[in-house]
């Protein structure tokens, strides 16, 4: 079974025009997808059709086999794919980091032992172990996104999408996130990750490119970031690390082509120098 | 700056009352303030002065900041005192003299009767506000809305919403934090343009906090949109078939406070039938 099967999905806020249309889209179970396009794409629409905060005006969204359009579903296609947003201040509900966790799996009925036990597993997949009585409005910007993944991670999803929890992050916390997130991912986790930062995506399994509400570019990261000119045209950049390589490339140094993130470029640059 | 201070005014410790169950705190400060109310005379409010001290001294809050929240009714302690010295009405009421000139003038005048009540007013209004201020001092907000939370279950059967009253409560608690940040940002960045908080009458300075009020209400609204989603995705579907993972337990604690309560209200009862006279 597929995570995530979107068929010929439109989708229109009330009284306007499509912002998304003829949207086809498979993730299977395990994968680690990039969402990438510019403002007003139509990215964090889509991410909200998957959770079920929204429906389709036409076409179909199936999470884990599960149709968002039945209304019994909604609860389930929500416990099963959690959602992360950009400002983690707007998602905690309580002072205490524990009773924070505890809300999801007390929404969904689960026996109080369990919670506890819950709580433990998703503190510790984020690596925040000892903040359990901590208040979230003191931690770090980093700290608190990643009570937020676990606020969700309380839940027991398999599948995790993420709509720029990185945005308002320093580098520090984003690096906090991104590894915690990869981890997940490793661990079995489908991941669909929204951001607006190229060197996230160069990490993922499939990197897919939206603009004006259609899926413009669609492949791994290798290929998608060797079409830099196509890349541009829909607002985005290359990571730095494929600029770099292409700009000495054009200057007459032999680097490969496909070369996008930083250490296989300094593997080729480390390379070029031994030889001379 | 505004971000360190606290809602309410929550002493941090771990004493004999801090470990009270919030429900038999908040139900003991109720019969507190039935029994200041009960009571009909000076020495009536012995027993519940040391009930008041017993409390103060077991929950290790240090006496100067149990005092510190009379500061604030200080004004209502003293207009009351004051209504009640001059006005004290009665056709039997006598009016003191000082060197033989009468304390009377126009509507005004001082008897002993309205010296004694006025002192009476006083200490049952200072008496009020020391015993629930104990409660705030040594009861976290959170568990206070769990308390609450709790002796309100019965009104869900007349289907009173207990607990998206709580929610909303415990929400609120967890966004004074943030909205104080926000505010101390606005505040500075409004600064930075040139807007002056400090100076001018009364009218200027509330007209000059428009500036920060729009924005923070904004701000607000797209808050509350944002968590009302992460609440849906998170499966919340209000109070049906929901579970809860806090609960609330009673200990000999609770038991001992119930107990002491008794001895109070029964010491007061013989002292109101015993002593039935103001003096
Ligand atoms: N609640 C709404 N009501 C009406 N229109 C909306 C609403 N939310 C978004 N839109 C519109 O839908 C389009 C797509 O918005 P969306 O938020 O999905 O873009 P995005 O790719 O997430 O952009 P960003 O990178 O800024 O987050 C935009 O043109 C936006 O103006
Ligand atoms: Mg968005």
């Amino acid at each position: 079974m597929n995570a995530l099967e979107i068929k010929n999905l439109d989708f229109a806020y009330e009284g306007g025009k499509n912002v998304l249309s003829g949207i086809n889209l498979t993730v299977s179970e395990g994968e680690f997808v990039c969402l990438l396009g510019r403002n007003g794409s139509g990215k964090s629409t889509l991410a909200r059709l998957i959770n079920g905060l929204l429906l389709p005006a036409r076409g179909s969204v199936c999470v884990f086999g599960m149709d968002s359009a039945e209304k019994k579903n909604l609860f389930e296609i929500r416990k099963r794919a959690g959602m992360v947003f950009q400002n983690p201040d707007n998602q905690t509900v309580a002072s205490i980091v524990e009773d924070d966790l505890a809300f999801g799996p007390e929404n969904v009925g689960v026996e109080r032992a369990e919670i506890g036990e819950r709580i433990s597993y998703a503190l510790s997949a984020v690596g925040m172990e000892e903040f359990r009585y901590a208040t979230p409005s003191k931690l770090s910007g980093g700290q608190k996104q990643r009570i937020a993944i676990a606020g969700v991670l309380a839940l027991k999803p398999d599948m995790l999408i993420l709509d720029e929890s990185t945005a308002m992050l320093d580098p520090k916390g984003r690096a906090e996130v991104t590894s915690v997130v990869r981890e997940l991912n490793k661990n079995g986790m489908t991941v669909i990750s929204i951001t607006h930062y190229m060197d996230e995506a160069v990490d993922s399994d499939r990197v897919i490119v939206l603009s004006e509400g259609k899926i413009v570019m669609q492949g791994v990261p290798a290929e998608i970031f060797s079409r830099a000119e196509e890349l541009a045209r829909y607002g985005l950049n290359v990571p730095k690390a494929a600029y770099i390589a292409k700009k000495l490339r054009e200057n007459g140094l032999p680097i490969a082509e496909g070369i996008y993130e930083g250490e296989a470029l300094e593997k080729a640059l480390c390379e070029l120098f031994q030889k001379g | 700056m505004l971000k360190d201070v606290t809602f309410g005014q929550y002493y941090p410790a771990k004493s004999f009352v801090h470990r009270m169950d919030p429900r038999v705190k908040i139900l003991l400060v109720i019969a507190y303030i039935v029994f200041v109310f009960l009571i009909k005379s000076f020495i009536g409010f012995l027993p519940l002065i040391v009930f008041f001290s017993f409390t103060v001294a077991l929950s290790r809050v240090p006496v100067g900041s149990v005092f510190r929240s009379v500061k604030g009714i200080l004004f209502l302690v003293i207009f009351a005192a004051v209504l009640n010295l001059f006005f004290y009405g009665g056709n039997d009421a006598k009016v003191l003299e000082i060197a033989g000139y009468p304390l009377k003038w126009w509507i005004f005048s001082v008897t002993e009767q309205g010296i004694i009540n006025a002192a009476f007013m006083s200490l049952r209004l200072v008496l009020l506000v020391l015993g629930t201020c104990v409660l705030t001092l040594t009861t976290t907000p959170m568990d206070l809305t769990e308390g609450i939370e709790s002796l309100l279950k019965p009104l869900k059967y007349i289907k009173f919403p207990v607990h998206e009253l709580a929610l909303i409560m415990s929400i609120a608690l967890r966004f004074i934090p943030t909205l104080m940040e926000e505010t101390d940002r606005i505040v500075n960045a409004q600064k930075s343009r040139g807007a002056d908080f400090e100076s001018g009458n009364i009218f200027r300075r509330i007209k000059a906090m428009v500036p920060i009020l729009i924005p923070l209400l904004v701000s607000a609204f797209r808050r509350a949109e944002e968590l009302g989603d992460a609440m849906d995705s998170r499966c919340y579907s209000g109070a049906k078939g929901r579970t809860k993972y806090k609960v609330l337990r009673m200990g000999y604690r609770d038991l001992l406070g119930a107990f002491a309560a008794a001895l109070v209200l029964t010491a007061i009862i013989l002292i109101n039938i015993y002593f039935p006279h103001i003096v």
